[in-house]
């Protein structure tokens, strides 16, 4: 029985991948110009510098695919990983002040120092996600009993709430920089190059081993704080490990797109009405099916108002919140 | 005994606030001065310079401060009574979001201004207000539900106004941007005219709601037993304190936090004496009130918009309730 079982959700995960290759292939086909698979295929194989279709594939498709590949998988995984160590359902980058505090860190970049390229937003982003969930981690430490989940969420939207006061009187203050970050601050795949990718790759390497390394550790916590000191683990270094992996992860990806909010929170609720509880399945579950919905959504974005493009950011908020809103009306509310 | 003395020392402590919100400024009027400037409408006297700054500029300002504090507080402990839930006020379940969607959207693609843009807001946050009723009602209406609902409409007219603002010229989304931060910059006569006109209609009616709320206290199950008159009063009350949020927020944008501390602060002042409503009222002015005042003059030369405060403020107030309920050993 747990053989089979084992097995069929193996199978999902192959299913999976070849979900994610043909939703790449889509991905560099579709666009302002439509590109027929075989010239798409020809590209990759046979690369002519003088043929237009091939340099738009090089030049704008690819790192874009696969700048939606990598923050695809960081966010699912970021999600997943933030939800079974706060136990908390709502957790996500977005609700634990992770992306408001790499915008501020952009926001004062931009301001400041005068950035302007997005290689240099990398840095910014990162420093200032990983500050953020230090001080939301470290507020939340505070009292009696510790980083509960109520209270990192809470500590989550109260630092969320300060970061935001300052990025609007920053903003307010400053047209230029207002009108350098409203692109940025939307969540987009567009204008990507293969810079940026070489730069948070490292970082997104390192998270993803952290992250799917502590399953077995999140299985633990979601026993409950109890069972799981109980049956011998370290909850507060468990927690911890699993709080690096997320910052890391999301903080790479928030820096390589922007914040897009909503990928992380909705993805790990569908891998786990596909796989049931265990995060030795939720994680690799949430991996793949990330970057499938943000290449999907990216592609709709490309085609849905023509000539322009709606963000992937805006179209993630549109496809993931009603999909949450429709979550938490069928369930219980004692399972959430 | 208790309540009327915290009545009486916030009541006080928002009359001294409103003296000096006519005294300080760039332009240095005296306290003789203001007074018969005040009185000027009566007496006659007229100094039109001095009448400019505290009749059109000051007393408008702070007496939008004060409604408009009101009406947020009003509206945000009557959400986090009926929800008993103290996440569950306007400016976080989304209602508030959805007049600055509506704003935006009046702003950027229709070009309007003023008072026009006040109306917009009021529609997007009775919109708003209704879709979440309906997205959270299953047989009944569940805090937590509401909570979690609104979150995530919040999230999708925000992903809407980033949207907007992508497709603007800079010059209206700056204009946007000021709207959206919640200010009294640019408060009008108008503006006070039609808050005080809603509040003269809707804060008489709450309080015949009020009588109702006695039994919704006593939990769901105990309510329902007292049947449809109960959820008669929850209706009612849901809607007068929409109809205030969506008022206060068309006239002075969606100022942050307002309603959510009001209530919790005017409770913990109370300590347990009592629901304080009137309580949590004052407490709404007199936080609006002071918060402008640091917003108007903590910094030479700019005048910072009142949410930037009120929104820094309200996130260390929470940040307090979370170590105080850490030491206490229980959260909320």
């Amino acid at each position: 029985m747990r053989a089979r079982r084992a097995a069929r959700l193996a199978l999902g995960l192959l299913a999976l991948c070849g979900a994610l290759v043909a939703i790449v292939v889509l991905s560099l086909a579709t666009g302002a110009r439509a590109i027929p698979i075989e010239a798409v295929w020809a590209a990759l194989t046979a690369f002519d510098p003088t043929s237009s279709e091939h340099r738009i594939i090089w030049d704008l498709r690819l790192p874009r695919t696969v700048t939606g590949v990598m923050v695809g998988a960081a966010l699912g995984l970021a999600g997943a990983v933030l939800q079974g160590a706060t136990r908390n359902p709502l957790a996500d980058p977005s609700i634990l002040g992770i992306h408001a505090g790499a915008s501020l860190a952009v926001v004062l970049g931009v301001a400041l120092l005068g950035m302007t390229q997005l290689t240099s937003y990398v840095w910014l982003a990162f420093t200032g996600a990983g500050a953020a969930m230090l001080v939301v981690y470290s507020v939340a430490s505070l009292g009696r009993d510790g980083a509960t989940p109520v209270k990192l969420a809470l500590a989550g939207a109260a630092i969320t709430a300060v970061l935001h006061a300052i990025i609007n009187a920053m903003l307010l203050t400053s047209p230029r920089t207002l009108d350098e970050v409203r692109f940025w601050q939307v969540g987009s795949l567009s204008g990507r190059t293969l810079d940026i990718v070489i730069q948070v790759a490292p970082f997104l390497a390192l998270g993803t081993v952290l992250a799917l390394g502590s399953a077995r550790l999140l299985d633990g916590l979601s026993l409950g704080d109890d069972v799981a000191r109980s049956l011998g683990q370290r909850i507060g270094l468990s927690r911890g490990l699993a709080a690096l992996a997320a910052v890391i992860l999301a903080g790479a990806s928030t820096a390589a797109a922007g914040p897009i909010a909503f990928v992380g929170l909705t993805v790990p609720h569908v891998a786990r009405a596909i796989t049931g509880p265990g995060y030795r399945w939720i994680l690799p579950y949430s991996m793949l099916l990330a970057p499938i919905l943000l290449l999907g959504a990216d592609i709709v974005g490309r085609i849905i108002a023509p000539p322009g493009e709606v963000q992937v950011g805006i179209v993630t908020a549109f496809l993931g919140a009603p999909f949450f809103i429709a979550l938490v009306r069928r369930r219980k509310l004692a399972a959430l | 005994m208790h309540r009327r003395r915290v009545a009486a020392g916030l009541a006080g402590a928002l009359l001294a606030s409103f003296a000096l919100a006519l005294y300080f400024g760039d332009y240095p009027v005296g306290l003789p001065e203001i007074v018969r400037s005040l009185l000027s409408p009566i007496t006659g006297h007229a100094d039109k310079g001095v009448d400019f700054i505290v009749l059109q500029v000051r007393l408008p300002r702070a007496i939008l401060a004060v409604l408009s504090g009101a009406a947020f507080a009003l509206s945000g402990i009557t959400f986090q009574t009926l929800l008993r839930n103290p996440l569950a006020s306007p400016d976080i379940i989304g209602i508030a979001h959805g007049a600055s969607a509506a704003a935006v959207f009046c702003i950027i693609v229709l070009g309007w201004s003023g008072l026009a843009v006040s109306f917009g807001a009021f529609a997007g946050a009775l919109l708003t207000a209704l879709a979440i009723y309906l997205l959270a009602w299953r047989g009944g209406i569940n805090a937590f539900r509401v909570v979690l609902i609104g979150i995530g409409v919040a999230a999708m007219l925000v992903a809407a106004i980033s949207y907007l603002f992508t497709r603007a010229r800079l010059n209206e989304v700056q204009q946007a941007m000021a709207w959206l931060v919640g200010s009294l910059n640019a408060s009008r006569p108008g503006d006070v005219l039609v808050l005080g006109a809603a509040m003269l209609v809707l804060v008489p009616l709450m309080a015949t709601f009020i009588r109702g709320l006695d039994a919704i206290e006593l939990g769901d199950d105990t309510a329902r037993a007292l049947g449809a008159r109960v959820e008669l009063a929850r209706l009612g009350l849901m809607l007068v304190a929409v109809g205030l949020a969506a008022f206060a927020t068309a006239a002075v944008g969606p100022v942050g936090f307002v309603a959510f501390v009001s209530g919790p602060l005017a409770r913990n002042l109370l300590r347990g004496a009592g629901r304080g409503f009137l309580h949590a009222a004052l407490v709404g002015s007199l936080v609006m009130l002071v918060s402008d005042l640091v917003a108007q003059h903590s910094l030479p030369s700019v005048q910072l918009p009142v949410g930037v405060v009120t929104g820094a403020c309200g996130a260390l107030f929470l940040l307090w309730l979370l170590v105080a309920s850490g030491r206490s050993g229980r959260v909320n």
